[in-house]
């Protein structure tokens, strides 16, 4: 059980949350997640550890509302309890001194993206972010980016914010300025998908962090497997991140949908149950 | 062994047990029938999570517990991982002393109504009864008996808590509340230790809870029987994955003096064909954890799982058969083994098999699945299929599957599980870059004290150990560690 000690939101839909867990915040490194339960009948999901405090001994997570756990989690207060939180889990981010490193997120992924931009900032790196959103009012953590970045690039669909575009339109505006060392993208499959195929033009090695479904989070279960290379890998153990170009987005993408009905459902129920009563 | 001799052989001297044996005369103890295990009727428990055996009455039970000779050598003993003295307890089923029995159950046993239901009995201790062996006759039914003791003692509302030795202070940890990590804490705490069980899941029990399903297994008979644990003084510590939350090193600097390691064989295997990363398609791991663990049938729990019309299992051990049998309870219309060997080779117990045939499980023995196929969405929706034969043995004894040129056919199925094997859990000898492990992945250890010959504060048993055996056999390492882990500390403070 971890209590939530802060909750701040940075939008509508998107919330930070600062959690007592002196154990988690003393081993973690960029990169790693926590896998975390709500009640006696929630589900595991999986969410990155965005920083911690040892000394406080807190980690801070940084949650989207996409669908039932992430909008229960939305709702719990300070002084709330998270029933059950594990970790760190997955490999950390192998973090180094290596020069330009461009990061790219979009939607979901923006979250997870932050320690590391925070990492490799810290490790003494040139860091230029991407960060990409339908409109303006979905672009989050802007600010935060901002702290460890040298310089953040916004794109947005509809151009409400920024400059109109996809991220690959950011990124390949940085590629054809200025050398770059290395590459992160996190975000929904589709986008990793794109922005690998982006950087795999320029030859640049490209990390991407996969965000798939999963269960157990420890290796057990084989519910985050994923075809890297033409071998098939389990993200909770194997990853997080992998070689981008050697991923198999397309299968990942797949896979991601496989409960989308029932997931939709039950996001819908609840949307009607619960918060519409709040 | 010479102390078990002269030991066994005191306590059938005793008057109570002289008196039982006077009481009927042999002969007409060997000739009675073996009782049958009441079950469930299988339209019905096809249906529902009720369990399939339903336990034997007071007095079947008493009429099963006439049937043993109490044999001056009990060799059912031998075939028994925990030791359980089984002439003794039986013979107190038969005064009717039912606690008494209980009781007897739990000085070498700290799961006797798990192990009654989920012990292979027909493989360990009744394979070795007088009996099988030397009457070519129905074994005592020791884990019916077994059974009957636990539940009578857990629905009397008088269960005992074992002693423990007075508390001396010193930290043990156990990795794993599976069935190894459990046996081992239970003895330690026994022997005095501090003990803390740490699990990586939110719940504690292994495989136990999240494998095992509630049809054969209720949880909340495991629940009861980790209560008593932790009357015992046995801390328990979920959420927490040793090498991960906290690394050897950080739990030494706690104070933790010596480890045993039960965390089993968690990573599954697939086949690696063509296809089998669509949706649809699971380990059973997932798909049993999805139901087990996490409830993922019932509407109330946020976690879902797809609920297949036609549901093909691959494989043939008893993850398969409880897999199947699953796919069955959530409604499957054609809910598939298979198997690319015969029956006779099939791992999975007896029992199981011919329950799953009661229930309507279509068994295609000797087919090998070949790849899969996907509708748009990426929803499983065919497999090829291939025929089989038996030709030589093979290394294991067993005879080989080969297959049969142009025998391929296409199977509708919209849901598939794998069950075909798992690998050890690699998180705890990848944490620890000194510790002895074999190209399987499993750790090296001491046969007698489950001792790391690298290194000498851990200690290790179950299925991290044997890649993948039973309950019982997990226990009984577990046992053999806590003994080794008592000797290894009580010898370091002499020392000192
Ligand atoms: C290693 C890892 C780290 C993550 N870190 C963060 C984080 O720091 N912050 C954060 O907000 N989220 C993070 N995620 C994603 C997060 O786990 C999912 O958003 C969450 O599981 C959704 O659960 P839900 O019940 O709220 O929604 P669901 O009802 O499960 O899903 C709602 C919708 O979201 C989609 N979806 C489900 N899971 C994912 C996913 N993993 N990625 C993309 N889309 C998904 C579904 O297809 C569905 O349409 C991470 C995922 C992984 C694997
Ligand atoms: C579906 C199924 C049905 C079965 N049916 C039978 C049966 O009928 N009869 C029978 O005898 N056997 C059966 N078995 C086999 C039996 O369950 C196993 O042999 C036995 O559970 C092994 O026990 P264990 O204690 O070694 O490991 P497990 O029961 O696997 O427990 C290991 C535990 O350790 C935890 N863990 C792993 N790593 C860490 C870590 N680093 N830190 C903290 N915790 C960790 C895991 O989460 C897990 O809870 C079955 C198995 C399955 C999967
Ligand atoms: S624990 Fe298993 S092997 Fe031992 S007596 Fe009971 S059923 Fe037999
Ligand atoms: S071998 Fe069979 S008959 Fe003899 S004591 Fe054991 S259970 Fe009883
Ligand atoms: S989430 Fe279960 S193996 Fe990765």
């Amino acid at each position: 059980m971890s209590k939530i000690l802060e909750k701040e939101y940075f939008s509508k839909n998107v919330v930070k949350l600062v959690l007592d867990a002196p154990e988690i915040a003393k081993t973690r490194k960029p990169g790693h997640f926590v896998i975390i339960k709500i009640g006696d009948k929630g589900e595991r999901i999986p969410l990155t550890i965005a920083s911690s405090d040892i000394e406080k001994g807190t980690i801070t997570l940084v949650v989207q509302k996409v669908g039932v756990t992430s909008a229960k989690l939305l709702n719990l207060n300070v002084g709330d309890d998270v029933t059950d939180v594990v970790g760190p889990l997955g490999k950390a981010t192998h973090i180094e001194k290596i020069g330009t490193v461009l990061c790219a997120g979009g939607g979901v992924g923006v979250a997870p993206l932050l320690p590391i931009v925070e990492g490799f900032k810290k490790a003494g790196n040139r860091v230029i972010t991407v960060l990409a959103a339908r409109s303006k009012d979905l672009v989050i953590l802007e600010e935060q980016m901002r702290e460890f970045s040298d310089e953040v690039i916004i794109m947005t669909d509809d151009g409400t914010y920024g400059k109109k575009g996809l991220v690959t339109q950011g990124m390949e505006e940085v590629i054809k300025r200025e050398k770059v060392d290395l590459s992160v993208v996190i975000g929904p499959a589709i986008m990793m998908k794109f922005a690998s195929l982006t950087t795999q033009k320029y030859n640049i090695t490209t990390y991407a962090s996969l965000n798939t479904i999963m269960v157990d989070g420890t290796g057990m279960c084989g519910a985050c497997r994923i075809s890297v290379g033409g071998k098939t890998k389990f993200v909770c153990v194997d990853g997080p991140e992998f070689d981008a170009h050697q991923v198999d987005f397309d299968q990942m993408l797949m896979r991601l949908g496989a409960y989308k009905d029932k997931e939709y459902a039950a996001y819908q129920e609840y949307l009607e149950t619960v918060e519409t009563v709040a | 062994m010479e102390n078990l001799t002269d030991y066994l052989k005191e306590e059938r001297s005793q008057e109570w047990r002289d008196q039982i044996r006077k009481s009927m005369k042999t002969k007409e103890r060997t000739t009675r029938e073996r009782v049958d295990m009441p079950e469930e009727d299988p339209n019905i428990r096809n249906k529902s999570n009720l369990e399939v055996n339903r336990g034997l009455e007071e007095e079947l039970a008493v009429l099963e517990a006439q049937r043993c000779i109490d044999c001056a050598n009990p060799t059912c003993m031998e075939g028994c991982p925990v030791g359980i003295y089984i002439p003794k307890f039986i013979k107190k089923i038969e005064t009717r002393d039912f606690l008494g029995a209980a009781q007897v159950l739990k000085e070498t046993n700290g799961l006797p109504a798990v192990c009654g239901r989920v012990c292979p009995q027909e493989k360990q201790c009744e394979a070795s009864c007088f009996y099988t062996l030397k009457l070519k006759k129905p074994a005592v039914a020791i884990g019916h008996l077994e059974r009957f003791a636990a539940d009578y003692e857990r629905n009397s509302g008088k269960a005992s808590v074992p002693e423990v030795g007075e508390s001396n202070g010193i930290k043990v940890g156990v990795v794993g509340s599976g069935p190894a990590g459990l046996a081992a804490a239970g003895d330690l705490a026994k022997f005095g230790y501090d003990v803390t069980v740490f699990e990586a899941l939110h719940e504690i029990g292994g495989v136990l809870k999240y494998g095992i399903p509630e049809f054969r297994l209720p949880n909340d008979i495991v629940d009861f029987e980790i209560e008593n644990l932790q009357k015992m003084g046995v801390n328990f510590r979920t959420n927490f994955l040793v090498g991960k939350t906290a690394s050897f090193e950080d739990l030494k600097e706690e104070g933790f003096k010596a480890f045993f390691v039960g965390s089993g064989a968690g990573l599954p295997r697939f086949m690696n064909i063509p296809g089998e990363n669509y949706n649809g398609i699971f380990s059973s791991n997932e798909y049993m954890t999805r139901v087990n663990l996490m409830n993922a049938a019932n509407p109330e729990y946020d976690t879902p799982v797809i609920s297949g019309k036609n549901v093909a299992v691959i494989g043939g051990g008893n993850t398969a058969m409880d897999s199947v049998r699953t796919a069955k309870r959530l409604g499957a219309k054609r809910s598939m083994i298979i198997y690319r060997r015969s029956e006779e080779e099939m791992p999975a117990r007896v029992e199981e098999v011919k329950h799953a045939k009661e229930e309507g499980i279509e068994f295609m023995n000797l087919h090998n699945p070949l790849e899969y196929y996907a509708d748009e969405d990426g929803r499983v929706k065919s497999m090829k299929v291939q025929k089989m034969e038996l030709g030589e043995p093979d290394s294991s004894g067993r005879r080989r599957p080969i297959p049969i040129e142009g025998s391929e056919f296409i199977l509708e199925v919209d849901t598939v599980v794998v069950s075909v094997g798992v690998s050890p859990n690699p998180i705890v000898p990848s944490s620890l870059p000194d510790l002895e492990i074999t190209d399987w992945g499993t750790i090296v250890v001491d046969k007698d004290t489950m001792q790391s010959k690298t290194i000498p504060e851990l200690f290790a048993g179950g299925d991290i150990v044997r890649g993948g055996a039973t309950v019982i056999l997990a226990m009984g390492d577990g046992r053999k560690a806590a003994a080794g882990i008592h000797k290894y500390i009580q010898e370091k403070i002499k020392a000192n």
